[in-house]
């Protein structure tokens, strides 16, 4: 099975995040980056997929992880950690034309690499996260989806494979989906599906050595304004730093601290 | 006035609160035009009427209940196409943002997701990096796509007549390829729906596993209960009650955080709240910087006599 997992380098939640003062885009430089949390569900679910194949007798997986990321340079860190997880190879498409751009822009350059993935052996499974942790619209699976016209297993906390169908369980709001479809699909994967592992020792060694292409968009056939901040659909007005909280008031409980739970609650009308 | 679209969300018929307020939204911007994908339309014409909805569209087609989310965006697509409408609004649920996003391709639109409130212009606002930005934003093609959180307005009564018609939409075969073959509904706790409800009480680490007290607390509030990612991951409260960044995000009128020391991960799905009150043994709990007002002490003992409190006082 030629599975391609898309992950994302995002600014680290732990540190202050913050935005470029001309353009409004995202700081991805004055901050920390890693590889997004949420991805890597995606990456363990892509290399329990891969394994659950391994033929015994010699070991070899029968399943092909190609990890891709589309970001700054910086942004090969990501995919570094992914190959020490045990992902096989990495795609990096990285290019100028590409900062500032929107989920609608992002989703058509990775629709493009994971055509030119396809190109080589055609691709079975695309994996995703449910979100990134930075803009957290969690909408780049679906558009994908809808750009490579496969079936889409979004927010799948449950994934199992059989025979050439792919079947999810989502857990929405008010009820449990069951959704299957046919191979080659699409799947986005939340955080309950799996555990992620910790590269092993012999994993970073070997990332050393597995193969990463770099690529920019006139790889993918794409110009440079379809992609950017030129290509997006959106403008951000403004943005500003929330004011700080009015400081609250805060009580130590002498044996009254329920007492002055409630009376809070009276002042504010919610009792 | 051009109509603005908006996409009901319902179960079997009942109108969730998040589309009521969308209706309240769309009223600002021009004529609010619901619609209502599957059936039991007959049960929800008169929410749908009483919210402002003046034309409602149906389209029961079973091709789009029956798979997921592209379906509906296909429908929504030619719906657009024949009524060119000022706006489409939808709820920031996930079916509501996949649908979003599949739309905005199909009719090179773009597309905001999140707003906490939307302008008569057309403007919205929305709050990015766990609340610590506001940013004001708007579509520069297109026709506008914005999916709104509940509890972002209140939902304002504007009774009127609503005149439904059924559309027939065409569904590719394509759009059909992931079918829904299992539904199974939560099992209902009797307490409101957690991403709607005025009032949560959320319980974390500190319950030591014991939700008693916070459950006790909600229900003399009337308020829903969530819980923090640890006490989650511990197996002390269902996932689909988790608030946060990979639970739920909610904002209502009050969050009561109890025992939560307040991670970003966690402020990320619950800081937009109007008021945030905490309850922490530590004093130096991060909780507290958001919180308009807190107790620290033991929840086991602040709990139980606020709500004890409460209760008498209600007689």
């Amino acid at each position: 099975m030629n599975i391609v997992v898309c992950v994302k380098f995002v600014p680290d939640a732990q540190s202050e995040r913050g935005f470029e003062p001309g353009d409004h885009t995202t700081d991805r430089f004055g901050v920390p980056g890693r590889l997004s949390e949420l991805d890597e569900y995606a990456v363990e679910a892509a290399l329990t997929l891969a394994t659950a194949g391994a033929d015994a007798p010699t070991g070899e997986p029968a399943g092909r992880v190609t990890v891709m990321t589309v970001g700054p340079p910086a942004a090969a860190e990501a995919i570094k950690k992914a190959l020490q997880m045990g992902a096989d190879a990495g795609v990096h498409v990285t290019d100028e034309a590409i900062a500032g751009s929107d989920a609608a822009a992002t989703s058509l350059v990775l629709a493009a690499a994971i055509r030119r993935i396809g190109e080589a052996a055609p691709v079975d499974l695309v994996l995703t996260g449910m979100a990134s942790t930075d803009a957290v619209m969690s909408v780049v699976p679906a558009m994908l989806a809808e750009r490579l016209d496969l079936p889409q297993l979004t927010l799948a906390s449950q994934l199992s494979i059989e025979g050439g169908t792919a079947s999810i369980r989502r857990d929405g709001d008010l009820a449990s989906q069951t959704v299957t479809a046919a191979l080659p699909a699409l799947v986005s994967v939340t955080d309950q599906i799996n555990e992620p592992r910790y590269p092993s020792f012999k994993g970073i060694m070997g990332a050393k050595k597995k193969p990463v292409q770099t690529w920019g968009i006139a790889d993918l056939g794409l110009r440079a304004d379809q992609v950017g901040l030129a290509a997006s659909a959106t403008v951000v007005e403004s943005i500003t730093p929330r004011p700080p909280r009015q400081a609250g008031q805060v009580v130590k409980d002498d044996g009254d601290g329920g007492r002055q739970l409630a009376d809070f609650l009276r002042s504010r009308k919610f009792v | 006035m051009s109509e603005v679209l908006v996409l009901v969300d319902h179960v079997d018929g009942a109108v969730r609160k998040a589309t009521t307020e969308l209706l309240t939204i769309a009223a600002r911007v021009g004529e609010p035009s619901a619609v209502y994908i599957g059936t039991g339309f007959q049960d929800a014409a008169a929410t749908l009427a009483r919210f402002g909805a003046v034309k409602a569209y149906r389209i029961e087609s079973p091709d789009l209940t029956a798979h997921l989310v592209a379906p509906s965006a296909e429908a929504l697509a030619q719906l657009v196409e024949r009524t060119q409408p000022a706006a489409v609004l939808l709820a920031s649920t996930a079916d509501g943002k996949e649908i979003a996003a599949r739309l905005a391709l199909k009719i090179d639109s773009g597309l905001i997701t999140d707003a906490v409130d939307v302008d008569a212009d057309l403007v919205t606002t929305q709050s990015v990096f766990a609340g610590a930005y506001s940013v004001r934003a708007r579509v520069s093609r297109g026709t506008p796509i914005i999916t709104v959180k509940a509890n972002s307005v209140t939902a304002q009564e504007r009774p009127g007549e609503c005149v439904d018609e059924q559309f027939t939409a065409v569904i590719s075969p394509g759009a059909m390829s992931a079918r829904i073959t299992g539904t199974r509904p939560r099992q209902k706790s009797g307490r409101p729906d957690l991403s709607e409800a005025a009032i949560v009480v959320a319980g974390g680490r500190g319950t030591n596993g014991d939700f008693g007290p916070v459950e006790a607390f909600a229900d003399t509030l009337g308020a829903a209960v969530g819980a923090s990612r640890a006490a989650v991951d511990a197996g002390w409260y269902p996932h689909a009650n988790q608030v946060g960044q990979t639970g739920k995000s909610v904002s209502p009128q009050l969050y009561v955080a109890v025992g939560i020391s307040g991670a970003i991960q966690h402020r990320a799905g619950m800081q937009t709240s109007k008021t945030i009150v905490a309850v922490n043994k530590d004093a130096d709990a991060p909780i507290f910087e958001l919180a308009d007002f807190g107790v620290v002490g033991d929840l086991f003992t602040v709990l139980p006599q606020a709500t004890t409190l409460i209760e008498q006082a209600r007689g």
